[in-house]
């Protein structure tokens, strides 16, 4: 059987429902009393998480050998984008309606904001060189480039922690979400170290039971 | 006599989204009325029956705005006061304290205040609510989120409260706190806040005519997740100095510490006067969301109070005293 199919269309589903469900509630009404910033909150995280779980296609691909989950990436990376987009968007259109006398002292003032820019610029670039010619185009330069999504995700971690009302390095205030998002970050970028990387192969390619030493 | 208090800048009414619970201006100045005869039969030692409400503002019927009222200032729904809240103690999403705060046994219920005092006593909430002058207030609220409500309170100076327990020369300071009961607060067996939540005023902003001891909102006794039953409301700074839930006022010599200025102090200043001057690193001060509009509105120099308070900082930075 192949699963392929089935797993490109989960993934699919999975990322675009954060989106369907943010529509259907704005539609009912029911996204608070303060709904841009409802919004603006859902629209963030699931550009996080989405960014996580492509990040986790490698590792899971090293863990299981199955290669599909490397086929998710690109999509993964590019809803993780969408998300940040209509992130960006309901900023600068819905909440600040395009006062940009407003929007760019807060821009100057706030690390959080700087840090969160940076991030959707290095997703901007990664988009809009993700086609398959502009790959081809890029040769070596490509992958590269692509390595900048690790910055990215670094940069998102730091934009939750400052936006949230907690002090990650006291470990003080609200800092439930950054914390777990830094945990998962690093977990995932642990696993992708040479040496844990080779063990992992070595592990999934050796059955268990001729490991006993003799 | 009681009197109702409006807020001394105006906001043009055709600037704000309608509401569905709007009061008509009618409705309102029957439920001032009804406020006014409570606090007043309270005055002539009279104590208002319990538990009785005032009409249920989400009962009366909606009719639109009167076009006459152009400079009057619409009220935040009552459903936005009571489901859209900061209240720490039972969560940090801002549905939680709705949610979770039903739990928390508000009778019976005592307040303690002393310290720097001659007169050191322990209220029962009834004596609060039955022995003060309880007046209608209408208030900004600006939450240092950057969105803010305009709320009708019930309740009583604070200055009454203070005169009568006598504070001796050396009071400098008013220092507040929180119940602390993690079984019906369940957020505060979170370790990241050094709870019991605490807050404080200098003497003169807490004897200020403003500052008020609430009891109540829309005619209603305060719900759990606003406050109950007794919270402090200072309408010119920032609204987590306005703190929930009581049972202890201190007065004390020495500027008190407070939760979110121990919590992180570059970003809560002991004053933390609204201020659209003073930049903070997560939220814009200098605009604000009025809740249930869309957009944004410009954030006014002490949440719009400023001639009713600004001489209680004449002279001082307030850049350096944020």
């Amino acid at each position: 059987m192949k699963a392929w199919p089935y797993l490109r269309a989960a993934a699919h589903v999975g990322a675009l429902l954060p989106l369907l469900l943010l529509i259907f509630d704005a539609l009912r009404d029911n996204l608070t009393a303060n709904p841009i910033q409802a919004a603006t909150q859902r629209s963030g995280t699931a550009a996080l998480v989405l960014l996580l779980i492509s990040l986790a296609c490698t590792p899971l691909y090293t863990i299981t050998g199955y290669a599909d989950f490397s086929r998710l990436r690109r999509p993964l990376g590019l809803y993780a984008f969408l998300y940040a987009l209509v992130h960006l968007s309901i900023f600068v259109v819905l909440d600040y309606a395009f006062a940009w006398d407003l929007i760019l002292p807060e821009l100057a003032q706030k690390r959080y904001l700087i840090a969160g820019l940076g991030a959707f610029a290095i997703l901007l670039a990664l988009a809009a060189t993700s086609f398959t010619l502009t790959m081809k185009a890029l040769g070596k330069h490509w992958k590269r480039l692509h390595r900048l999504v690790y910055a990215a995700a670094g940069l998102v971690v730091l934009h939750v922690a400052w936006a949230e009302k907690g002090n990650l390095s006291t470990l003080s205030g609200d800092i439930l979400k950054p914390a777990l998002a830094l945990a998962v970050l690093l977990v995932l970028l642990g696993l992708r170290l040479p040496p844990i990387r080779r063990r992992l192969t070595a592990l999934r390619r050796t059955p268990p039971r001729r490991v006993i030493r003799t | 006599m009681p009197k109702t208090y409006q807020p001394s800048e105006k906001i043009p009414s055709s600037e704000i989204t309608p509401e569905k619970h709007y009061y008509t201006r009618r409705q309102f100045i029957q439920l001032a009325a009804a406020a006014a005869t409570t606090a007043a039969l309270a005055a002539c030692g009279v104590r208002p029956p319990e538990g009785e409400p005032l009409p249920n503002p989400s009962a009366a019927p909606s009719t639109s705005p009167s076009p006459a009222g152009g400079s009057e200032e619409k009220l935040t729904s009552y459903e936005d006061v009571t489901t859209f809240n900061n209240f720490y103690e039972f969560g940090m999403d801002k549905g939680d304290p709705a949610k979770f705060a039903g739990k928390l046994q508000t009778s019976p219920w005592t307040v303690e205040v002393y310290g720097l005092v001659n007169q050191p006593r322990t209220f029962a909430i009834e004596d609060l609510l039955s022995g003060y002058t309880q007046e209608e207030r209408i208030y900004r609220m600006r939450c240092v989120e950057g969105w803010s409500m305009v709320i009708p309170w019930q309740g009583f100076t604070l200055s009454q409260l203070l005169k009568a327990v006598e504070p001796t020369a050396e009071a400098k300071y008013v220092r507040f706190e929180t119940l602390y009961r993690p079984e019906e607060m369940p957020f505060q067996s979170y370790k990241g806040f050094p709870w019991p939540y605490q807050e404080g005023l200098r003497l003169d902003e807490a004897m200020h005519d403003l500052t008020i001891l609430s009891t109540g909102l829309y005619g209603q006794t305060l719900l759990p997740q606003n406050g109950a039953p007794l919270r402090l409301v200072v309408p010119w700074k920032y609204g987590f100095k306005s703190i929930k839930s009581i049972v202890k006022i201190e007065l004390v010599a020495e500027r008190p510490a407070t939760l979110w200025n121990t919590t992180a102090p570059r970003e809560y200043g002991f004053y933390s006067n609204v201020n659209p001057d003073v930049p903070h690193p997560r939220w814009s001060q200098a605009s604000e969301r009025r809740i249930g509009e869309g957009g944004r509105r410009p954030t006014l120099m002490f949440n719009g109070y400023e001639k009713e308070v600004a001489g209680l900082y004449a002279g001082m930075d307030l850049r350096a005293n944020y």
